[in-house]
């Protein structure tokens, strides 16, 4: 009896606490920097594409709703030739951001995607394209990678010596 | 047998390994670089270090790499040993110094053996914070693409290439830490078997340039088992496709046929399907669009089938089921081999020897083991350019069982073997009509005429046994060969004679089969191989039919006037003149193929069907070894078998045996039931209702992405996922886990062994037969009762023609078969047109290297270009088969010159 009496006294209680519902959508929701929201793909500080088409994210997708094709352009330089997400399936678990090398996917504080019609959940990459670095700021792959592409070649990457001359006795 | 101990556990294992072999056949995860099972060991890496301990009693062991020890009995060793982990581990971490921060764009990633070995030895961190030694590539042709900066150093790749393969521009260049692994300059590399680099380099250095243009990483391929379409050897191979194309094609592991490693042709030939010229929809040329679905496609051949009498023209590139539905379908009195009349006989010929003859065929790895070879007229290089190779491992083994088993080496040690046996090699001859890449390797060659060549033959079978005809009027320099050669072979053990089809001659296959039977008859284990035309060829002529001549005479006789082509091209059997004025005689042109050619386009109706990914089908190889392919991925709904095209057409017209198969299986028992001597095909592969724990088996690998979004831009709900009614293999990623039976293994994979490198855990020990046997099933074995009646049909001398030249046909790795000539990146690798003719009677024809000759054979002109040659016989030529822009004659034929050209009197003998 004592119980039933606290119980309700207690929620009694909570119609002078300040709430916690806003008043969406005229209100917005203030949500952390890492909140796992929708999905970008970044570009690095060069603005060069970062996505390297790795496939990384794809397999690590549990419900494998990434899908793209690897292409190159006439230096060597690997990028996607398209990109896809379904978010009609994603769980914005964030495994793909974790698995990600060169940091060009992102999942960004927004979660306003709601559609009437499932197929207009299905992002390319022109819907997924930031124009700019997203949450991780400086990192540039291909600066890392021994790869040569356009405006970078053999031994012009961050640690590398220059080319080995094959011809060269000297260590 | 030996005991030894592995952290205390007693394992029972056969002596004469090394260590490192014997511990992966037990399953152990070892890791290790340098060590190659085809190869054996340098000890190189050093990354596959163990504890040895002297005895029980011993406890701190000494480190020893596995790879360089022997099995002794009573060995006791450790591989979870922390010293020796941590040894590993430093070795990889040394190794990745250098490394470059490429798995996210490099072409080896989620295949990659260096990924595999640096996870499973623990190495995590790179803790080497120097700069990174860099290097240029090079540019290596249309095939490979190089990318240097991620060597090891493990020497693989030069050990493959100029060791095991016999090619001369691949080499280490520089020293010290500046080892360089490439071609002195860029170029493209020669060899025909460069293709393994790519598997056979542990790291990302040498990767599938054709791969890279629509790469796909391993786990993201559908792949299914398949036989390579290219040459009658029915190398086994893993196809993949993505997105609808087919992607890739490596190497499938069979301890009987292949082994590791498969040619060019076969490894970057399957471009043709994704060719621009693939047929993608039926056509029925009076209708308006003449491109149409299957039904109206289905409607028009049956029509024509109804109204009209026909004659059915088979292929040798199609499957022995396609082929056998068209000859059910139009009975056997119609069905006619849709090759010229000299294949259709020498492929008869051949299967004739091989089922009569005393000698049995050899697979290729027991080619391999030949301790004595001799050649009749093939060029193997290019026309079964995998044959090369084994014979390559013959010629380089024979030396080594006898010496190194004196010097108490064993066979594996690599270095030391070679450093014992030097450039010593064992007994190879060769008789061809002119060089070929072999010849390198061989005791002694012969260059002559074909007539000469089985001449030399018959000579040799005489020798090794009277019994066999003679050969009168040799000249003594044939003679003593001759005699050198029957020496040869009457000292080994296990002789093997190879011949085929190529140079068009029926004598040369006779003396063969005389000198194999010889050997039979003085006690020998000898062997005979024959290569055939193509990759069916074998099937084809097991299944009988008719010539292609007959079937020009049927229309032209209006015995029949309907024709059923089965994906053939006829303009590459028989002459131009010929085959468009049959075409045109016949009311109606119906034909199955996934290629247009000059034959499609003269169809009245015209099925498209599957490529060899397309398609389920068997393959009799030149050893009569039946094997399967699967399908790889389904098709449009109108794409579909040669063979499904035909039992739905026999359906519609309600054939009396085909409307009663259903489905794939049937046709296997209906084909075994109509030839007995097959038996066994049904048992090539598990039914198709087969299932391991009520499950198919997956061709995607469990890793597969992307199923929810690849087709999501089409429409967002997924369709249901297409099912295979022919075989136990489902098309997606759900299934059976564990390893399927050998037959039909979609690609090799075990846990931590992402690279092909994984198939030692499918064999039953290592570089030995997968687990299970072998696939394929030898349909083909000598029959003891049969008494073998040697061939008199000895040939006469070859005499030349005033004004005329006898014309060989000369055959290319690249381009001479029709389906990788239709490959982007073979293309690249085609020789231009040419006509060799001997130095000598250019001079006298006051002809110049790469001078026009224009010449006519059978009323084919044509004009080429000259290319001298040494060793090709006087009053011979060779012409290119096959090539584009070089139209069909029947070869060898005469061909008529338009300038002077005359003999001196030949010195003729009378007996
Ligand atoms: S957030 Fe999770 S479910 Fe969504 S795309 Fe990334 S990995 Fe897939
Ligand atoms: S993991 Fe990153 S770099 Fe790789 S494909 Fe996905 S987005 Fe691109
Ligand atoms: S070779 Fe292997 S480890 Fe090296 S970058 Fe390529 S995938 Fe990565
Ligand atoms: S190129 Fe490949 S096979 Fe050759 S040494 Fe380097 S890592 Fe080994
Ligand atoms: S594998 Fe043993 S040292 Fe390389």
């Amino acid at each position: 009896m004592f119980s039933l009496m606290r119980s309700m006294w207690l929620t009694f209680l909570h119609a002078f606490h300040k709430r916690d519902t806003i008043l969406y959508p005229e209100q917005k929701a203030i949500l952390p920097t890492r909140w796992r929201g929708r999905i970008v793909l970044s570009r690095d500080p060069d603005g060069g594409e970062r996505c390297v088409a790795c496939n990384l994210c794809a397999v690590a997708c549990p419900v494998d709703c990434i899908s793209l094709q690897a292409t190159e352009d006439e230096t060597g330089r690997r990028y996607p030739d398209f990109f896809r997400i379904n978010f009609s399936r994603c769980i914005f678990c964030g495994y793909c951001e974790d698995a990600c090398p060169t940091y060009a996917i992102q999942l960004i504080p927004d979660f306003e995607m709601g559609e009437y019609n499932r197929q207009n959940l299905v992002y390319e990459k022109k819907d997924l394209l930031i124009n700019g670095q997203g949450k991780y700021h400086g990192y540039n792959y291909y600066k890392v990678a021994g790869m040569a592409i356009g405006g970078k070649d053999k031994g012009e990457a961050e640690n590398e010596r220059p080319p080995v001359d094959v011809k060269s006795l000297i260590p | 047998m030996a005991t030894i101990y592995i952290d205390n556990t007693p394992f029972e294992v056969p002596t004469g390994k090394n260590l490192l072999e014997t511990c992966l056949t037990l399953g152990q995860d070892l890791p290790y670089f340098c060590w190659h099972p085809a190869m054996g060991s340098i000890g190189a890496c050093r990354q596959c270090a163990v504890k040895v301990y002297k005895d029980e009693n011993d406890t701190k062991g000494k480190l020893f790499m596995s790879c360089m020890e022997q099995v002794r009995d009573g060995m006791r060793i450790s591989i979870v040993d922390p010293e020796a982990k941590e040894f590993r581990a430093h070795v990889i971490g040394w190794l990745m110094t250098n490394h470059p921060h490429d798995c996210a764009v490099c072409d080896e990633g989620g295949a990659c053996h260096l990924q595999d070995m640096t996870v499973m030895t623990g190495h995590n961190y790179r803790n080497y914070t120097f700069d990174k030694r860099t290097y240029k590539n090079q540019y290596l042709g249309p095939f490979l693409n190089h990318e240097m900066n991620r060597c090891i150093q493990c020497y693989r790749c030069v050990r493959y290439y100029k060791d095991y393969a016999g090619g001369k521009d691949l080499d280490v260049f520089a020293a010290h830490n500046h080892l360089y692994f490439g071609r002195a300059e860029d170029g493209v590399l020669e060899s025909e078997f460069s293709g393994n680099l790519a598997e056979v380099c542990p790291t990302g250095v040498f990767t599938d340039k054709t791969l890279k243009q629509h790469y796909t990483r391993k786990w993201d391929l559908t792949m299914a088992p398949s036989v390579c379409h290219h040459c009658s050897l029915g190398c086994n191979t893993t196809a993949g496709e993505r997105y609808g194309t087919l992607r890739s094609i490596t190497n499938r592991y069979n301890g009987e046929v292949n082994g590791y490693f498969l040619c060019d042709r076969g490894r970057f030939g399957y471009e043709h399907v994704n060719s621009v010229s693939r047929i993608r929809k039926s056509l029925v040329r009076s209708n308006l669009p003449e491109a149409t679905d299957k039904y109206t496609a289905l409607q028009a051949a049956v029509q024509a089938i109804r109204q009209g009498s026909i004659i059915g023209i088979g292929s040798a590139r199609a499957s022995l089921e396609s082929n056998f539905m068209l000859k059910t379908l139009v009975g056997e009195d119609n069905f006619h081999h849709g090759v010229s009349d000299t294949e259709h006989d020498l492929t008869e010929l051949s299967l004739k020897i091989l089922k009569e003859s005393s000698a049995r065929t050899p697979s290729m790895q027991e080619v391999e083991q030949a301790d004595a070879v001799f050649i009749l007229g093939e060029d193997l290089t290019n026309t079964a350019p995998m044959l090369a190779l084994a014979v390559r491992q013959a010629v380089r083994q024979e030396p080594l069982l006898e010496q190194v088993s004196k010097a108490n080496i064993p066979v594996w040690q690599d270095a030391a073997v070679r450093e014992l046996v030097q450039t010593d090699s064992g007994p190879l001859f060769i008789a061809t009509p002119t060089t070929t890449k072999l010849d390198e390797l061989a005791t002694q060659t012969y260059f002559a005429d074909p007539d000469a060549i089985a001449r030399l033959g018959f000579a040799v079978a005489n020798i090794i046994y009277p019994e066999s005809p003679g050969v009168s009027g040799l000249k003594n320099d044939d003679m003593h060969l001759a005699q050198q050669i029957a020496d040869a072979l009457m000292k080994a053990k296990n002789p093997v004679v190879i011949s085929g089809t190529s140079t068009g001659s029926e004598a040369i296959l006779k003396a063969a089969a005389n000198i194999a039977n010889s050997l039979i008859a003085k006690e020998k284990a000898a062997g005979i191989v024959l290569t055939l035309p193509s990759s069916n060829s074998m099937g084809l002529a097991m299944l009988g039919g008719h010539r292609l001549q007959s079937a020009f005479e049927a229309i032209e006789n209006n015995y029949a006037d309907t024709v059923i082509i089965l994906e053939n091209d006829l303009y590459r059997h028989a002459s131009e003149g010929t085959v468009t004025n049959f075409l045109k005689s016949c009311k109606k042109v119906i034909v199955l193929d996934y290629l247009h050619n000059a034959t499609t386009e003269q169809a009245d109706v015209l099925l498209a069907t599957g490529a060899f990914s397309e398609a389920d089908g068997t393959l009799v190889n030149n050893e009569g070894r039946a094997q399967r392919f699967y399908q790889v991925h389904p098709t449009e709904e109108d794409i579909q078998e040669s063979w499904r095209w035909l039992g739905e057409l026999g359906t519609i017209v309600a054939h009396d045996q085909i409307s009663w198969w259903h489905g794939y299986d049937d046709i296997l028992s209906a084909i075994v039931k109509e030839h007995p001597e097959m038996k066994g095909l049904e048992m090539v592969t598990p039914p198709s209702d087969f299932r391991i724990a009520g499950q198919k088996i997956p061709r995607a690998p469990h890793r597969f992405s992307g199923r929810t979004a690849m087709r999501a831009n089409i429409n967002v709900s997924e369709p249901k996922p297409a099912e295979d009614p022919d075989s136990p293999l489902s098309y997606t990623m759900e299934g059976y886990r564990g390893q399927p039976p050998s037959s039909m293994i979609p690609f090799f994979w075990a846990p931590g062994w992402n690279s092909n490198q994984a198939v030692n855990k499918y064999q039953q020990e290592v570089g030995g037969h997968l687990k299970g046997g072998d696939p394929g099933i030898r349909l083909i074995e000598p029959d003891p009762e049969h008494q073998f009646s040697f061939s008199a049909a000895v040939s006469e001398k070859f005499n030349p023609m005033d004004g005329h030249l006898f014309i060989l046909p000369m055959h290319h790795t690249f381009g001479s078969e029709e389906l990788s000539a239709q490959s982007a990146s073979v293309q690249e690798r085609i020789p231009e047109p040419y006509i060799a003719i001997n130095t000598d009677d250019a001079l006298r024809m006051k002809l110049d290297e790469g001078q026009l000759m224009p010449f006519a054979i059978e009323g084919q002109l044509y004009q080429l270009p000259v290319k001298l040659s040494p060793t090709i016989a006087s009053g011979t030529a060779g012409l290119p088969v096959g090539l584009p822009g070089v139209p069909f004659a029947e070869l060898p034929a005469w061909a008529i010159l338009n300038r002077e050209l005359q003999w001196k009197p030949q010195h003729q003998t009378t007996f």
